[in-house]
């Protein structure tokens, strides 16, 4: 499913980023389509998210070229990787990330928790605020919550709230950090459902970190396997569900044995049990 | 493995200065925030409110307390001379030029300061810090500076109050215990404290103290590492490492103070 780049809000250019010796990404080369819902999911420690912070300048590549295109085609593009704080600043007023907790601040309302976005980058006036913010939470479900801190909501609703906020500003790219981690049936199906709705209704370019097969596959437009800082498959997700590549098998089958081990690395069985064996 | 390698002498060393440019490049930037300051003061006066409140208590009851050991420590020393009437002279000469501004500014550390780091340490375990970031706030801006203006305009505050609070507790041992007699216990006190070299060196102490307080403070929760035993490790460390450099800029100020 090859896409013409212009097509693409985001790319990634064989882009390399570690932490000290350890490659996260090696030499990654992949496309986030406009105006579509795209999952990335892997492995655990797989660097999904590490794909996030780079999107959103918060890390830099060691090598290789992050682009942020231009809100229509053809302007200007952004390489993430070599802003500065004001053209970073810029680029982030065109992103919302919903963080995989919410991260809600903890000493404000949920009304001035959406709210702040629009404080900090707009001079609008207290009335309009006011409208926007219960318009958004109004998307989310919550407008009757907006009085709530948020030590006294549910991590469904604070993650619902952290959507409100993310998108106050009307942003172009979404980007959603495990938004089904550790919650329940119903409000799993309720935030797949918003995140393919707001994308749909708003407009917006979306990009799901996940590990949840089933919700993830059911709203995804695309999907991206990362595996060992590498591309292991992409493309719709039918073509991934049917891939022929034995480490993809196995992680949308959820199978136990595979390329992925469930064994950490050891010495072998008989010399850790055999008698005299150290410890 | 019971021997260091000169290697990590020097990884020790390296790390040691690079933490010490970020805490220079962090305290630069904190002082360049000066100017969002004035343009947002709201967040600066709720800061002060905050602390403010958090600290008035604490500072009060202790303050009276160290004022009626001053009154009894100093009328023992004093009698022995003869000149128990400069009672109230010793009581505010002590207050307002040491015991204020350092006793405010080691219980700001320990009752304010902590609640500092643990607050910015938690926002940064909650990806707050992250958040606001992405949002295209700087956290520095927005989160630490308020507050540490605010540190730096409460700590002179609390450090009057201090001061006033304690010469109240002096006068409540002194002249309502003792008897020592009012008129030359104030009017001694009167003539004795000059506005500039006692009561304004005590300003300049408090002021820099407070500096140095919320600064550390807000370095250690900044750079907490983002689980919960890193944001105890940085409340404790903000006690020690504010007290310690409390207690050794007040040497050195006291020193500068009596070579001027």
């Amino acid at each position: 499913m090859a896409e013409h780049p212009s097509d693409s809000l985001v790319e990634l250019q064989d882009l390399s980023f570690g932490y000290g010796e350890r490659l996260i990404l090696d030499g990654v080369t992949l496309s986030i389509p406009r105006g579509k819902v795209t999952a990335l999911m892997g492995a655990s420690g797989g660097g999904k998210t590490t794909v996030l912070r780079l999107i959103g300048g918060q890390y830099r590549a060691q090598k290789g070229k992050l682009l942020l295109h231009g809100a229509q085609q053809g302007q200007d593009m952004q390489d993430m990787g070599l802003a500065n704080a004001q053209q970073l600043y810029t680029a982030r007023r065109r992103m919302g990330m919903l963080f995989q907790f919410g991260a809600l601040f903890t000493d404000l309302s949920v009304f001035d928790n959406v709210a702040f976005p629009l404080r900090e980058h707009t001079n609008l006036s207290p009335a309009l605020v006011r409208d926007i913010v219960l318009m958004k939470l109004n998307a989310v479900g919550l407008r009757g919550a907006r009085d709530l801190m948020p030590a006294e909501i549910s991590g469904g609703m604070a993650r619902r709230v952290a959507l409100a906020r993310a998108i106050a500003l009307d942003p172009e790219l979404v980007m959603y950090d495990e938004p089904f981690a550790g919650l329940d049936p119903i409000s799993l199906g309720t935030a797949a459902r918003l995140i393919r709705q707001l994308n749909d209704t708003m407009g917006l370019t979306s990009v799901i970190v996940s590990h949840d097969l089933e919700e993830t596959f059911h709203i995804a437009d695309k999907v991206i396997i990362l595996a060992n800082g590498k591309i292991a498959a992409q493309g719709t997700p039918d073509e991934v569900r049917h891939s022929t590549d034995p480490l993809v098998h196995q992680f949308v089958n959820a199978l136990p044995e595979g390329p992925v081990r469930f064994h950490y690395p050891a010495a072998s069985v008989d010399a850790d049990f055999s008698a005299g064996a150290g410890r | 493995m019971s021997w260091y390698h000169p290697a990590d002498v020097g990884l020790a060393v390296r790390s040691k200065l690079a933490d010490l440019g970020y805490s220079a490049r962090l305290f630069g930037r904190l002082l360049a925030s000066v100017g969002t300051v004035v343009r947002r003061p709201g967040l600066v006066r709720d800061q002060i409110h905050f602390m403010g409140n958090y600290s008035l208590a604490i500072i009060a009851v202790s303050g009276i307390f160290v004022g009626f050991v001053l009154g009894l420590q100093g009328y023992y020393t004093l009698q022995r001379y003869g000149s128990s009437e400069a009672l109230g002279l010793l009581v505010a000469l002590s207050l307002v030029r040491e015991l204020g501004p350092v006793i405010t500014a080691l219980l700001f550390a320990g009752r304010a300061g902590t609640s500092l780091t643990a607050e910015i340490g938690l926002m940064k375990a909650g990806e707050q810090l992250s958040a606001m970031e992405m949002m295209a706030v700087d956290p520095v801006q927005r989160i630490l500076a308020p507050r540490f203006w605010g540190a730096v305009i409460a700590m002179p505050l609390l450090a009057a109050v201090f001061s006033a609070v304690g010469i109240l507790g002096g006068w409540v041992v002194g002249v309502l215990m003792i008897g020592i007699d009012a008129g030359s216990f104030w009017s001694q006190m009167q003539g004795g404290v000059d506005v500039w070299l006692d009561v304004g060196n005590g300003v300049l102490k408090s002021v820099v103290f407070g500096f140095a307080v919320s600064f550390i403070a807000l370095l250690q929760g900044y750079e907490a590492q983002p689980t919960p035993e890193g944001v105890a490790h940085a409340t404790t460390r903000t006690v020690v490492v504010a007290s310690l450099t409390v207690l050794g800029l007040d040497f050195v100020l006291t020193a500068m103070m009596f070579s001027i």
